[in-house]
């Protein structure tokens, strides 16, 4: 990962650092948000900073710090954070045949420092895995410098939003510029009509199933929009198809 | 006085994120997904960002918000327009986060809209 010498010393360093940057200052925001929102919560200073530290995933921390303030059972805590991170487990079966041939320390240390952002601008850098050395040592150094930047702006930020959070209101509503930061990155990946299909049935289903508990919503946006694009690309093969007879 | 249990919950959430974001390269078993699924997965990452910001922009407490005195929308709509028009070159997500900030924190803070 970013530690490691082949990876910092590579010019993919710099293009992942660089992709990620754009975006740094929305996630700077949002990291400092979770930070207010853990001791406005009533966690204390100690169980904010190593939640910060070791946990590193906004979403499932928001979930879980209400359930901890309020003295859920553990098993509950932990089945709402695994639910609300089902997406990363899709993730990792699309970043698997990239990854498999790293040493699984450094598959583990990978996966676990690749946030949303990292994922997305990962694999429109690279839509296809390398089949050669050199394109897999560029594929594993634009991670690590994407994850390095993402990470630490994020940390930064939580600890500072942890440190001031008596003198940040929430009601200002600063986290919004990591909405507008996840906003610019799908404008990004709208390449091609079949993505703003994808995009769209996303964002309507996801609504439709917004009641249900766990971010379930999430997921289930995420299956319709792969049949539904699916099902769109298999049509229009089809027609081609025809038309060329 | 932090108590040992909320250790260990915080101790198994970082578990947890462990474990989902490498959940399908933990074990070195040599399987390859069906070709169809892995086609597919192009369409998650923007299904899943969609996913997650259009009820953000949307509704606010589980609530669909009046989307005529919603900021949100109009800052989304305004960052979305900034891309557009530089055609996605150069810092343009930092300019999507500026510009629609630009329209938010008025709207929110000045009008007291959602």
């Amino acid at each position: 990962m970013f530690f490691l010498k082949e990876n910092y010393s590579h010019p993919a360093f710099k293009v992942g650092v660089r992709d990620i940057s754009s975006a740094a200052p929305g996630i700077a925001a949002w990291g400092m948000m979770i930070g207010v929102a853990m001791i406005q919560s009533g966690m204390n200073v100690f169980d904010s900073v190593l939640m910060t530290l070791i946990v590193f995933a906004g979403s499932s921390q928001l979930a879980a710090i209400p359930l901890l303030a309020a003295g859920a059972p553990l098993w509950v805590v932990w089945a709402t954070a695994f639910c609300v991170n089902l997406r990363f487990v899709v993730f990792s079966a699309h970043l698997r045949p990239y990854m498999m041939s790293w040493p699984r320390w450094q598959r583990l240390i990978a996966a676990y420092l690749t946030a949303d952002l990292s994922y997305v601008q990962f694999v429109r850098r690279y839509e296809s895995p390398a089949q050669d050395l050199s394109g897999r040592q560029s594929e594993q150094a634009y991670l690590a410098g994407n994850c390095f930047l993402n990470w630490s702006s994020w940390m930064v930020a939580s600890l500072i939003g942890i440190a001031l959070a008596h003198y940040i209101p929430p009601d200002w509503g600063l986290g919004f510029a990591g909405v507008l930061a996840l906003v610019g990155v799908t404008c990004s990946l709208a390449s091609s009509s079949l993505k703003r299909i994808s995009c769209v049935v996303g964002g309507i289903v996801s609504v439709l199933f917004f009641a249900l508990p766990l971010r379930l919503n999430i997921l289930i946006a995420i299956t319709c929009s792969v049949v539904v694009c699916l099902g769109f690309e298999v049509l229009y093969n089809r027609y081609q198809r025809k038309e060329a007879l | 006085m932090t108590e040992f249990w909320h250790i260990i919950c915080i101790l198994g959430l970082a578990l947890i994120t462990l474990i989902t974001r490498s959940f399908f390269f933990i074990s070195e078993r040599q399987w390859e997904l069906p070709p169809l699924v892995q086609r597919g997965l192009q369409f998650a990452p923007i299904a899943a960002l969609s996913a997650v910001i259009i009820p953000e922009i949307f509704m606010f407490h589980s609530q669909f918000v009046p989307p005529l005195t919603n900021a949100r929308i109009y800052a989304a709509l305004g960052g979305t327009l900034y891309f557009v028009l530089r055609k996605g070159q150069g810092q343009v997500v930092l300019g999507t986060i500026v510009f629609g900030m630009a329209i938010y924190l008025p709207l929110h803070l000045g009008l007291g809209w959602n």
